[in-house]
């Protein structure tokens, strides 16, 4: 059993390239279980290539993603077994749009868990419930509102029990009126003791809920500490340009 | 030197002819549009899959298929595949002409789901494959699904496209609507079954043209 305070998962001089291009030049991390972590920088400076790598959805072109005590980039690796641990909240929050709401959060727990139907229902009503939205179970994702989509994604993950939950901008494709009840159940989540990695624009947020905060720019973790170090008394000159700009 | 008997007449004196040409026209279509759809979902699986040689190989043959024209594919089926495979020489010769049929459509086809599968938003397969979902059940429970909304009107639209094509069929005595014509040219009727059978032709197209597209209007209803 994994005790708070245990390494969850490490990075290894993590590389990757697409193409000629370089986005991660060697990082180095280890995020514990019960951390909050938020990922901040400008864009393109592979903050969300670091999250993806995380769970493999990019391939590491070079290092190793060390989850839980097993090398995820190892080819005998079962990366569907360790997936399953490791919940995922996009962006475009990727609901699946051909399945009521009910069906998006059972069909993995049915289907790669083996858990029984009633089972799984049961939990995702209860998980709906949560989050305000048991009356839209048997609704399809196109009657739901950006907010709602998004809300749906992050249970759709906690139905799979994970011990880890990565954000990729959970808010970025949100109307401004509905990051509040979407930072709100990332809130709850993390006052729950999830280990969460969020990437994200919403300085406020991070500063609020994270333990720990890492600056990534051109490919490296230019700086990290916690939310009072980073925002408030910056080292790097990088770090200081950049919060200049979006504080 | 009359033009003889009118369009109107002719066909009222063998609509029966004509009618079993178009019948043998969707038949024949159907069928290649059918096992060339189960040929063509293998081929597209092979396409789409990262293994090289199988996606080499799919897609040399979805370009020979598709670059070299429909006769010619019937005539070497015709004359090519009895000698090279004896044991095929016991077939009918409409099974030949059928079988180049099937795999001239199983080409398209594999265009039309792959492009029905690459369709659907990458974000999908990775929200499958995230929660640990295996490259299997993504497929078939994730992605066909969505897919299948695009695949449908298009395979119907190929189907179209078959019934003009099979006209060439008529060549290798296939009984299929255009073969009327040598039917009735045998009793001296040259131009008047040309028109008809174009008719019958547009008939069918317009009408399914038309099937398709409430086909299209209900399906992205559910969007």
């Amino acid at each position: 059993m994994i005790e708070v305070g245990d390494v969850l998962i490490e990075t290894k001089d993590l590389r990757k390239s697409f193409g000629d291009l370089e986005v991660l030049k060697g990082i180095n991390e280890v995020i514990r279980k019960g951390e909050v972590v938020a990922v901040i920088g400008a864009s393109g400076g592979g903050k969300s290539t670091f999250l993806r790598c995380l769970n493999m959805l990019e391939e590491p072109t070079g290092g190793q993603v060390i989850f839980e005590g097993n090398i995820l980039d190892a080819k005998s690796t079962n990366l569907n077994l360790h997936r399953q641990k490791i919940g995922m909240v996009f962006q475009q929050f990727n609901v699946f749009p051909h399945l009521t709401v009910l069906d998006n959060i059972t069909i993995t727990p049915i289907l790669e868990k083996k858990v029984k139907k009633e089972d799984a229902e049961k939990e995702a009503y209860e998980l709906l419930r949560r989050i305000g939205m048991e009356d839209k179970a048997n609704e399809y994702p196109r009657k739901l509102s950006g907010g709602q989509k998004q809300r749906l994604a992050i249970v759709r993950a906690m139905a799979m029990h994970p011990d880890i939950m990565l954000f990729d901008e959970p808010t970025s494709a949100l109307d401004p009126e509905m990051v509040k009840e979407v930072l709100e159940v990332i809130r709850e989540l993390t006052r729950s003791g999830m280990t969460c990695v969020i990437v994200t624009h919403e300085m406020g947020f991070a500063r609020e809920i994270a333990d720990r905060v890492l600056f990534i720019d051109g490919g490296i973790i230019v700086e990290e500490g916690t939310p009072e170090e980073v925002f408030e008394h910056p080292k790097n000159e990088r770090t200081k340009e950049f919060l200049s700009k979006v504080l | 030197m009359g033009l003889g008997p009118s369009i109107i007449d002719v066909f009222l004196e063998y609509w029966p002819i004509f009618l079993k040409g178009a019948i043998g026209t969707l038949r024949f279509s159907f069928i290649a549009v059918f096992f060339g759809s189960i040929l063509g979902c293998l081929v597209s699986f092979l396409r789409l899959s990262k293994i090289k040689v199988l996606e080499t190989v799919s897609s040399v043959y979805v370009t020979v298929l598709r670059g070299t024209p429909l006769l010619v594919q019937m005539y070497i089926a015709y004359f090519f595949l009895p000698i090279a495979f004896p044991i095929m020489n016991n077939l009918s010769k409409v099974t030949y002409v059928l079988i180049a049929l099937i795999l001239n459509s199983s080409a398209y086809v594999s265009e039309i789901i792959r492009g029905g599968i690459n369709s659907v938003d990458k974000g999908q397969t990775e929200a499958a494959r995230s929660l640990g979902m295996t490259a299997k059940n993504t497929m078939i429970r994730i992605v066909l699904p969505q897919a299948i909304k695009n695949i449908l009107p298009a395979l119907a639209n190929e189907y179209i496209a078959m019934i003009k094509e099979t006209s060439m069929a008529g060549t290798f005595m296939l009984y299929e609507l255009m073969y009327t014509r040598v039917l009735l040219a045998n009793k001296f009727l040259i131009w008047q079954p040309l028109f008809i059978i174009a008719g019958i032709y547009l008939v069918m197209t317009t009408v399914l043209t038309y099937g398709v597209r409430m086909l299209e209007r209900r399906l992205s209803v559910s969007d």
